[in-house]
């Protein structure tokens, strides 16, 4: 029963990743960072993703305080802020994030206020969208790395209930 | 101290940010790397490719915290370290306060330093910007994301086989091992005809150069610019 719930588990990611990347809400370097997580480094990818959605969600408010300012005009910043925004979603493959940020840049370079703010919107969307996919990927896979566990407990100790 | 060679390596590389205490005794093997990078997320990322890869890394968060780790920090004091060798120094470009163009002045400019070879990282794929690095003495750049391929060709050309010196004229030491997807470069004084695919099969005819970092180049002069590795992805802009 275990047996086959690991193995569900594990197909249950592979489904939710292969829908995530056939939306385009994550690209190949999603696949590289995963690839860069082993034995010596196990939680490397949930470790990078946490960084990222603790500082997304930092220039995020960031945007928004600028933007809500009726008289606002530093489009300047704006654009820093959303350079750190593009190339921290590029280094873990949130596609898509990375994309609406793009689009927001040109709508800031042209100072146009109106612009940004739906861009704004989209970003908020598409990143909590993606926040919570990556969420339920990590929760699938600490179901399957428990579901993994408990098999040999019981094999070595076979008084346990 | 002889620990070195029976624990594993990757404990060894455990942490990065501080100073290592195997200083005195490093792995003559090993590739010691300076990365800079205001961003943490992508500092966790090179700190990781350049593990696996089996490099110490060594990960600041600007161009005034490289400098101090060097003891080149306004003074231009010599090194207040244990002599912590760097052997590379990989940077990004845009980063708050002193960018990763500024770092590589300061470096060249150091009797010192200024035979590391500095690599450069950009998300932005601008021409001019990298002309600018390489006449600068870049040993070359890198648009990210920085994938595992570009970390290993990295290192393959620089430190394959031996210690690579600027002078080396022996294109075979550069040449892959394994697959690390190096798309083509054209000839050498194409720079603007630059068409290069993002993932194309690994190229083992030597005389090709694959990168800037196969350009035989002395610290004095500065690189010709040259069909940069990777680029492209998008049409680049001017300025």
């Amino acid at each position: 029963m275990l047996g086959l719930s690991v193995d569900r588990l594990r197909a249950d990611m592979n489904r939710l990743l292969a829908l995530l990347f056939h939306q385009g809400v994550l690209d190949e370097q999603f696949l590289q960072l995963q690839q860069l997580q082993d034995e010596s480094s196990p939680n490397f990818v949930s470790e990078v993703v946490n960084i990222y959605f603790h500082e997304s969600e930092k220039l995020l408010r960031n945007l928004r305080g600028l933007l809500v300012d009726k008289e606002f005009s530093d489009y300047k910043k704006m654009g820093i802020h959303l350079n750190q925004f593009m190339g921290s979603s590029s280094s873990i493959g949130a596609q898509r994030v990375r994309n609406v940020c793009v689009a927001f840049r040109a709508a800031s370079e042209q100072n146009n206020r109106a612009g940004c703010l739906r861009a704004l919107e989209l970003l908020e969307y598409e990143y909590c969208y993606l926040k919570n996919k990556l969420h339920e990927l990590f929760q699938i896979e600490q179901q399957r790395i428990l579901a993994a566990g408990v098999r040999y407990p019981q094999q070595q100790q076979p008084n346990n209930p | 101290m002889a620990k070195n060679g029976v624990f594993s390596r990757l404990r060894r590389l455990d942490r990065a940010e501080g100073v290592d205490d195997f200083s005195t005794c490093n792995d003559s093997h090993e590739v010691h790397v300076l990365a800079v990078d205001d961003s943490l997320v992508d500092r966790k990322v090179i700190e990781r490719l350049l593990k696996i890869t089996s490099c110490k890394v060594t990960a600041v968060d600007s161009g005034r915290r490289a400098l101090q780790f060097l003891g080149l920090d306004e003074e231009e004091k010599s090194v207040g370290f244990d002599g912590l060798k760097v052997d590379l120094i990989i940077t990004d470009y845009c980063m708050p306060g002193m960018t990763g163009y500024e770092l590589l002045k300061k470096i060249k400019g150091s009797s010192t330093f200024r035979e590391i070879p500095v690599v450069i990282m950009s998300s932005e794929n601008i021409l001019t910007r990298i002309d600018r690095c390489l006449e600068e003495g870049a040993e070359d750049f890198i648009v990210k994301p920085v994938k595992l391929s570009d970390v290993k060709r990295l290192k393959s050309c620089m430190f394959g086989g031996n210690r690579i010196q600027k002078q080396d004229k022996g294109l075979n030491k550069r040449k892959l091992q394994d697959n690390s997807g190096v798309p083509l470069s054209p000839t050498l004084d194409d720079d603007d005809d630059v068409s290069s695919s993002p993932s194309p099969p690994s190229i083992s005819s030597p005389s090709l150069p694959r990168s800037f970092s196969s350009l035989p180049s002395s610290p004095s002069s500065p690189t010709p610019p040259d069909s940069p590795t990777r680029l492209l992805k998008t049409s680049d802009e001017e300025e």
